[in-house]
C-alpha cells in the first residue's frame, strides 16, 4: 500500500471520480461539434477534395496550415518538460504532466491534418511500404511517428508511480474498471528502491532523447517547404524559424492550459505565481528569437529583389495577404508588451488615475471604433488638411495613438495579474502563430512562377474541420485528465522532500553585507 | 538507350492550341466544366499560356500599335534530367525511367499534391473530384494505357484523388515497339512521336532521341536559338525551346 498525503488525496485523485453535469455537457458539446467535422470529413471523401477550396496553384490550404500549427503545438510539452528535467529546475514539477499531455494530443490531431489533406486516404500506409528515402514527407512520417512513440513513453514513465497511488488509494465509490485500468498501467509498481532507481534513469534518459527528436520534428517539417524551389520557401532559415515557431507557441499552448486545469482543478496551491513568472521568462526570450527571425526572414527576401521572391513578399507586406500578416505582427507585439513592459512599469504608478483598467477599456473601444471607421466602405475618401494623407491613415494613426494608451494605462493591473497577462500574451502567441503558418504557406502557394496567380479561400469544409480538430484536442484533454492526475503526484511529494532538506541547510552568510564600492579601481569603504 | 526530347521553336508556334486539343483526346482528360476550371481546376497537360504570365497589368498584347507583339508558349511536361517533383513524391508514385521519361502511375499516388507543390513548372495536375465524363464523351474514351507490375499510368481514365500529368504519349511509345516487333524490324525512334507533335499545323514541335547526334532534336538543341524554361533552378528539362526572331 503506498501512501498519499491528505491534500495531494483530495485535490489531486478526487476529482477523478466525480463527474458533474458541467463535464458531460461540455463533452457532448465538444462530441457534436467533431461528429459534425466527422460528417463533413465523408463528404469530402465521396466528393473528393473539390470541396475545399484548394485549386491550381493553391495545392496546399488550412489542412497544411492545421498541421504545422498542431505539430508546432506538440513541442510545448515533450521539449519543454525535457529541458526542464534535464537543468533540474524545481519549479517544473507541477506543470509538467500537463505539457506532455499536450504533446500527445497534439502530435494526434496534427497527423489526422495529413489524413484530411491528402487524396487517397485509402492509401496512407503506402508512405510505409513504398517509402522514398529522398522525401521530405518520409522523412517527416518516420520522425512525427518517433516522437509521437517517444513522447507516449516520456508521458507514461513519470505515470507510473502516479498509477500505483491511484490503485492503493481508489475511493470506494469508484466503478471496477478504474482498478484494472491503474493497476495494469502500473505494472506491478511497489515503489521500492530498485524500482525507483530504475525509473529515475529511464525518465532522465528519455528526457535527453527526446530534445534532439523534437528539433528534428520540426526542422523536417520547415524542410518540406524549403527543399522545394518555390519562391519564398527555398530558405536555409526555415528549420530553426520553425523550430523556434513550434516552441514559441507550445509554451502559449501551455500556459492556457495550465490555467484552464488550474481553475477547474482548484490547483492554486500546485501552479503558483513562480510557474507563471518563471516560464513567461521562456516565452520572452522566444518572443524576441521570433521577431529576430522573422525580421531575417523578410529583410533578405526583401533586399534580394528576387523576380519570383519578391511578388510573395509583396503579397504579404502590403498585398492580399497583408491584414493576417500585420494582424500576426501587431498580436506578438502586444504579447511582447504584456510580458515585458508591466515588469518595467514603476510601482508607484498605481497611483496615478489615468493607469486604471477603465481607461484602458475606454481606450481600446476608442482604437476599435477608429479601426473599424478607417475601414468603413467610404462614400468619398475623405482627406486631412494637407491633401496627401488620406482620412484612412488618419484613422488608423488616431487608433494606434489609442492602443498604445491601452497599452499603457493597463500596465499597473497588468503587473498586480500575472496569470491574466500571461494568457492575454498566450492567446496571442497562439492565434499570431496560426497566423504565421498561414502566412507562410499561402502567400508562395498562391504566387508560383509559371501559373497564373490566383487566390485562396477556405471553405466552410475545410473551417469545419479545422473546428473539429480544435474541439477533438479539447476533447481528447478532458477524457485524458478524467483518467489521470493533472499533476504529477509522486513529483509533488519529492518536491516537497526536497524542499524540506534545503530548508534545514545552513548556509553560510557571505563575509561583508556592505557591498564594496569601487572607483578606478580602488576600493573605498 | 535512347533519352527522349522535344524541341519547340516558338518562332514557328501559331498558339493555335491545336496541341491542347490533340493531346486531351489522346490521354483522356476530363473536361471539368466551366466553374470548376474558373476556381483553376481545369486539367490541361499541354498548355498555351501568354508571356509574361503574370504581368502588372493582366494585358497579352504589349507595345503601342505599330509595335505590338503577343506572346505565348506552350508548356508540356518538361521531361527533366533531374526532375524536383520525383524527389518528393512519398511513395515512389513519380519515378523517371531509363529513357528519361518521368512516370506517373496513378495506381501508387497518394494525392499528398507534394509533386504539384514542387514543380516549378506547375504542369502537375490534380483530380479534385471523380473526372466527369458525360455519355457523348465517354463514347470516344481513348481505349489505351500502360501498366507494367500492377501500375496504372498514361491514357487510362484516372481516379479521384490522384495527380496526373503529360507522360510525353508514353503509350505510343510502347505501341510502336510492339508494331515493329510484329513487323520483324528494329524499333526506330521516328516510330514513335506524341500527340500533339504529330498534330502541330505549323510543325513547330519535334521529338526524337537526344542520345543520337545526328536526330532532329539533338540538331536543333545545338541552335544558338536553343533555351530552356528556368535553367536556373537546376532542373534540366528536355523540353527545349527556340526563341523567336
Amino acid at each position: 500500500m503506498l501512501k498519499v498525503e491528505a491534500q495531494d488525496r483530495e485535490t489531486l485523485m478526487e476529482p477523478l471520480f466525480r463527474a458533474g453535469s458541467g463535464f458531460y455537457a461540455l463533452a457532448l458539446l465538444l462530441l457534436a461539434v467533431i461528429g459534425w467535422g466527422g460528417f463533413v470529413y465523408l463528404r469530402q471523401i465521396t466528393d473528393g477534395l473539390g470541396v475545399t477550396g484548394m485549386q491550381r496553384p493553391a495545392y496546399w490550404g488550412v489542412y497544411m496550415v492545421n498541421f504545422v500549427f498542431f505539430i508546432g503545438i506538440s513541442h510545448a510539452g515533450t521539449l519543454i518538460s525535457a529541458i526542464l528535467r534535464v537543468t533540474q529546475a524545481e519549479w517544473r514539477r507541477p506543470i509538467t504532466r500537463i505539457a506532455e499531455a499536450i504533446t500527445v494530443v497534439a502530435l494526434i490531431v496534427g497527423t489526422l491534418q495529413i489524413l484530411f489533406d491528402i487524396g487517397r486516404p485509402d492509401r496512407f500506409l503506402f508512405v510505409f511500404v513504398y517509402g522514398r528515402l529522398q522525401s521530405p514527407l518520409l522523412w517527416d512520417a518516420v520522425s512525427v511517428t518517433t516522437y509521437f512513440l517517444g513522447s507516449l513513453t516520456y508521458f507514461y514513465l513519470p505515470l507510473i508511480p502516479d498509477m500505483a497511488l491511484l490503485r492503493d488509494n481508489l475511493p470506494t465509490s469508484a466503478p471496477p474498471w478504474r482498478l484494472q485500468l491503474y493497476r495494469l498501467l502500473a505494472l506491478g509498481w511497489r515503489g521500492n528502491r530498485t524500482q525507483w532507481l530504475r525509473l529515475e534513469r529511464v525518465i532522465a534518459a528519455m528526457a535527453v532523447i527526446i530534445i534532439p527528436i523534437a528539433v528534428s520534428v520540426h526542422t523536417i517539417i520547415s524542410w518540406i517547404l524549403a527543399t522545394t524551389v518555390q519562391p519564398g520557401w527555398h530558405s536555409t532559415v526555415f528549420g530553426p524559424y520553425f523550430v523556434v515557431g513550434a516552441i514559441f507557441s507550445g509554451i502559449g499552448a501551455l500556459f492556457i492550459a495550465m490555467t484552464i486545469m488550474r481553475s477547474v482543478f482548484h490547483l492554486e496551491a500546485y501552479i503558483t505565481e513562480k510557474q507563471y513568472r518563471y516560464l513567461s521568462y521562456l516565452l520572452t526570450t522566444m518572443t524576441v528569437i521570433w521577431f529576430y527571425f522573422t525580421y531575417t526572414e523578410h529583410l533578405i527576401l526583401a533586399a534580394g529583389q528576387q523576380e519570383a521572391e519578391f511578388p510573395v513578399l509583396a503579397s504579404k507586406l502590403w498585398g492580399r495577404y497583408a491584414p493576417g500578416f500585420w494582424f500576426m505582427v501587431g498580436l506578438m507585439v502586444i504579447a511582447f508588451w504584456v510580458l515585458v513592459l508591466p515588469g518595467l512599469s514603476p510601482e508607484r504608478w498605481r497611483r496615478v488615475r489615468v493607469f486604471q483598467p477603465r481607461f484602458a477599456l475606454a481606450s481600446a473601444v476608442s482604437a476599435a471604433i477608429a479601426v473599424t471607421l478607417a475601414f468603413l466602405p467610404q462614400a468619398q475618401p475623405v482627406t486631412a488638411g494637407t491633401g496627401m494623407v488620406s482620412g484612412r491613415t488618419v484613422l488608423l494613426m488616431v487608433a494606434i495613438v489609442f492602443a498604445i494608451g491601452t497599452g499603457i494605462s493597463v500596465l499597473p493591473w497588468l503587473k498586480r495579474h500575472i496569470v491574466a497577462s500571461t494568457v492575454i500574451a498566450s492567446v496571442c502567441v497562439v492565434v499570431g502563430m496560426w497566423l504565421e503558418r498561414w502566412t507562410i504557406i499561402v502567400p508562395t502557394m498562391t504566387h508560383p512562377r509559371l501559373i497564373a496567380w490566383a487566390g485562396y479561400k477556405p471553405t466552410s469544409t475545410e473551417w469545419a474541420l479545422t473546428v473539429a480538430s480544435f474541439a477533438l484536442f479539447a476533447f481528447l484533454f478532458l477524457i485524458l485528465f478524467k483518467l489521470f492526475p493533472p499533476v504529477s503526484v509522486w513529483e509533488i511529494a519529492e518536491g516537497r522532500v526536497v524542499d524540506e532538506a534545503q530548508a534545514q541547510l545552513e548556509v553560510p552568510l557571505p563575509e561583508s553585507s556592505t557591498p564594496v564600492r569601487r572607483g578606478w579601481g580602488i576600493a573605498r569603504r | 538507350m535512347p533519352r527522349w526530347a522535344m524541341v519547340i521553336d516558338l518562332d514557328k508556334c501559331v498558339a493555335c492550341q491545336g496541341c491542347s486539343i490533340a493531346c486531351r483526346q489522346e490521354n483522356n482528360t476530363p473536361a471539368v466544366g466551366p466553374d470548376q476550371a474558373a476556381m483553376g481546376r481545369a486539367l490541361r497537360w499541354n498548355d498555351v499560356v501568354p508571356l509574361p504570365l503574370n504581368a502588372e497589368e493582366v494585358s497579352e498584347i504589349s507595345g503601342e500599335h505599330a509595335t505590338a507583339t503577343v506572346r505565348y508558349l506552350t508548356r508540356p511536361c518538361m521531361h527533366c534530367d533531374n526532375p524536383p517533383c520525383i524527389k518528393v513524391c512519398p511513395v515512389q508514385a513519380t519515378y523517371v525511367d531509363e529513357e528519361g521519361l518521368v512516370r506517373q502511375d496513378y495506381n501508387r499516388c497518394i494525392g499528398c499534391r507534394f509533386c504539384t507543390v514542387a514543380c516549378p513548372y506547375g504542369v502537375r495536375y490534380f483530380n479534385w473530384e471523380e473526372p466527369p465524363w458525360s455519355p457523348e464523351l465517354a463514347r470516344h474514351i481513348n481505349p489505351d494505357y500502360v501498366s507494367e507490375n500492377g501500375s496504372l499510368e498514361g491514357p487510362a481514365v484516372r481516379p479521384k484523388g490522384v495527380v496526373e500529368k503529360c507522360t510525353f504519349c508514353i503509350h505510343r511509345l510502347q505501341k510502336a515497339r510492339q508494331q515493329a516487333e510484329t513487323e520483324g524490324r528494329e524499333f526506330r525512334a521516328e516510330d514513335y512521336r506524341p500527340a500533339c507533335v504529330e498534330t502541330c499545323t505549323a510543325q513547330a514541335r519535334f521529338f526524337g532521341d537526344m542520345e543520337d547526334p545526328n536526330s532532329t532534336v539533338s540538331y536543333l538543341a545545338r541552335s544558338t536559338r536553343a533555351f530552356r524554361i528556368l535553367e536556373e533552378v537546376g532542373t534540366h528539362p528536355k523540353v527545349i525551346y527556340l526563341r523567336e526572331g
